[in-house]
């Protein structure tokens, strides 16, 4: 025991910044990633949820579709290949065939991204699906188009019900980036193959990156769980009144110009 | 003003093979409380959703003002909002306050200034007796009380017709009667409304011409005399002895 908590010491003293800052890199290339791949995401579930009209014009409906068979395509393909498969792909591939060498970060945050996005979308079409379609005509009676009803109404709504979703994703991205080592990226797991590399102390510094991962985990989950109750907003609300008489705690005044029916013809 | 704001020509409506409006005539003056009733399944909802063209009509035509809005560089969005509706489950806006549910539509659809929409939606929410409540969410508020929120959010439209799909079907007979005693309000003011209903003492008292719907025609028409008092078709008959009873 006390040989493994010297070691434990030993690599931290050796290693400590470095592990400090693969987990930070871990942490910005999971953060980007899930961002980016949420508004990616967000943008093809929203495509995908079109409605076809059979009385919109022969082109709308031509593009649609194309667009929609090119989606689908993406999605399948980037939820359907391992990342460190893609990584590899992407990395060495680019120089490969086009003779262009991506760098290393522009490369993880795009294969982190896109791979996200391919998860989103599928969550984000399920989200719009999920929200009553009385929700839909509400805001076309009001008079909305379709962007005006995302926008406003089913977005935010859809938003709301998979942010538990969108937690996994970055849970599952902050672990899931270790495979972008392969492509030498300094993260977190990378810090970690360094350290054994030089002093062959596999168990100790597997329990410093196993406990960093946890303390990040648990503290995104965390983070989440409190957007999700911000969003939700309180489970209290003041009556309003105009009775200043009445104005006390739990109620909130204002003052009203008088207005007849007159002022509204 | 004896113009037809709303004209209903041989309109009809299938889904798939089943016809659910077959050869519906119709209009509405400004000022007109049209009440279209009938047993559930006659088409009444669905003839109220294809003027608002939440459905696609089959057939048939649908005039605005003498404009066909079925034709090229009609705009359907524009038309809705001045065209409003009620709907039976209400469809407020959950993820939306009372206040936002009745500026949204002003702000994004209209362009009217934040500030301008909400003096608007006040004042109609205090018409429907809600001003108190401009905080609150949909979910925190009874039936009757999202039923007055959602007429409000039509009315802050200052639509020139508007819709109502069954708005008390929803709802227990207290909150129908604080529906309905809104509707009268509204009625007695002015407004221009087409109300599908089952209240029928609503439809008797309060409604300047009365429609009865049965398979997906119109079955007979009149003022609310020809209908309750002298109804000449036996359907009709038939159909208002078991609401009396």
């Amino acid at each position: 025991m006390a040989d493994f908590i010297e070691g434990i010491i030993k690599v931290w003293n050796g290693y400590g910044p470095s592990f400090l800052n693969g987990a930070l890199n871990t942490l910005i290339v999971s953060f980007i990633g899930t961002v980016a791949g949420c508004i990616i995401g967000f943008g093809v579930g929203v495509v995908q949820t079109i409605p076809v009209d059979k009385k919109d014009p022969l082109w709308k409906r031509v593009i649609l579709t194309a667009v929609n068979l090119i989606l689908k395509g993406y999605v399948e393909l980037f939820r359907g290949t391992p990342m460190i498969v893609q990584s590899v792909f992407i990395y060495y591939g680019a120089r490969m065939v086009f003779d262009y060498q991506i760098d290393v970060w522009p490369a993880a945050l795009l294969i982190v991204s896109i791979n996200t996005g391919a998860y989103m979308a599928e969550t984000v079409r399920g989200g719009i699906l999920s929200i009553d379609p009385g929700q839909t005509e509400g805001a076309k009676a009001i008079g909305m188009n379709h962007v005006q009803t995302m926008m406003n109404v089913i977005i935010p709504q859809a938003f709301r019900n998979i942010i538990p979703q969108i937690g996994n994703n970055f849970i599952i991205n902050i672990k899931d980036t270790s495979v972008l080592s392969v492509i030498s990226f300094a993260d977190l797991f990378f810090t970690h193959k360094s350290a054994v590399g030089a002093l062959y102390l596999y168990f100790e510094s597997a329990t410093i990156t196993m406990a960093i991962y946890l303390v990040m985990t648990v503290t995104a989950s965390f983070l989440l769980r409190l957007l999700e109750k911000k969003l939700d907003g309180d489970d209290n609300y003041d009556l309003a009144t105009t009775d200043t008489l009445a104005y006390t705690s739990g109620m909130l005044s204002y003052h009203q110009k008088e207005k007849t029916l007159e002022d509204f013809k | 003003m004896s113009e037809n704001i709303i004209e209903i020509q041989h309109l009809e409506k299938n889904f798939g093979s089943h016809k659910v409006l077959s050869d519906i005539d119709f209009s509405v003056k400004k000022g007109d409380v049209t009440t279209i009733i009938g047993v559930s399944g006659s088409g009444k909802s669905t003839l109220l959703r294809c003027i608002n063209v939440l459905e696609t009509p089959s057939g048939g035509k649908i005039l605005f003002h003498g404009n066909d809005i079925d034709e090229k560089g009609f705009s359907v969005t524009d038309y809705r909002a001045k065209v409003g509706m009620v709907f039976q489950n209400f469809n407020l806006f959950s993820n939306m306050s009372v206040l936002q549910n009745c500026v949204v539509g002003q702000v994004k659809v209209l362009g009217k200034k934040k500030a301008e929409a909400e003096e608007t939606a006040k004042y109609f929410l205090e018409k429907v007796g809600m001003l108190p409540y401009i905080n609150a969410k949909p979910k925190q508020l009874s039936g009757g009380q999202k039923q007055r929120v959602a007429i409000a959010r039509a009315l802050a439209m200052e639509p020139e017709v508007l819709l109502f799909d069954e708005p008390t079907s929803a709802l227990d007979p207290q909150m129908v009667g604080e529906v309905l005693a809104v509707m009268r309000q509204l009625a007695a003011e002015g407004l221009t409304m087409i109300v599908v209903t089952h209240e029928m003492a609503f439809a008797r008292d309060v409604s300047s011409h009365v429609v009865f719907m049965k398979d997906g025609v119109i079955w007979e028409e009149g003022t609310p005399e020809d209908i309750f008092v002298n109804p000449k078709k036996d359907e009709t008959k038939d159909f208002l002895a078991r609401f009396i009873n």
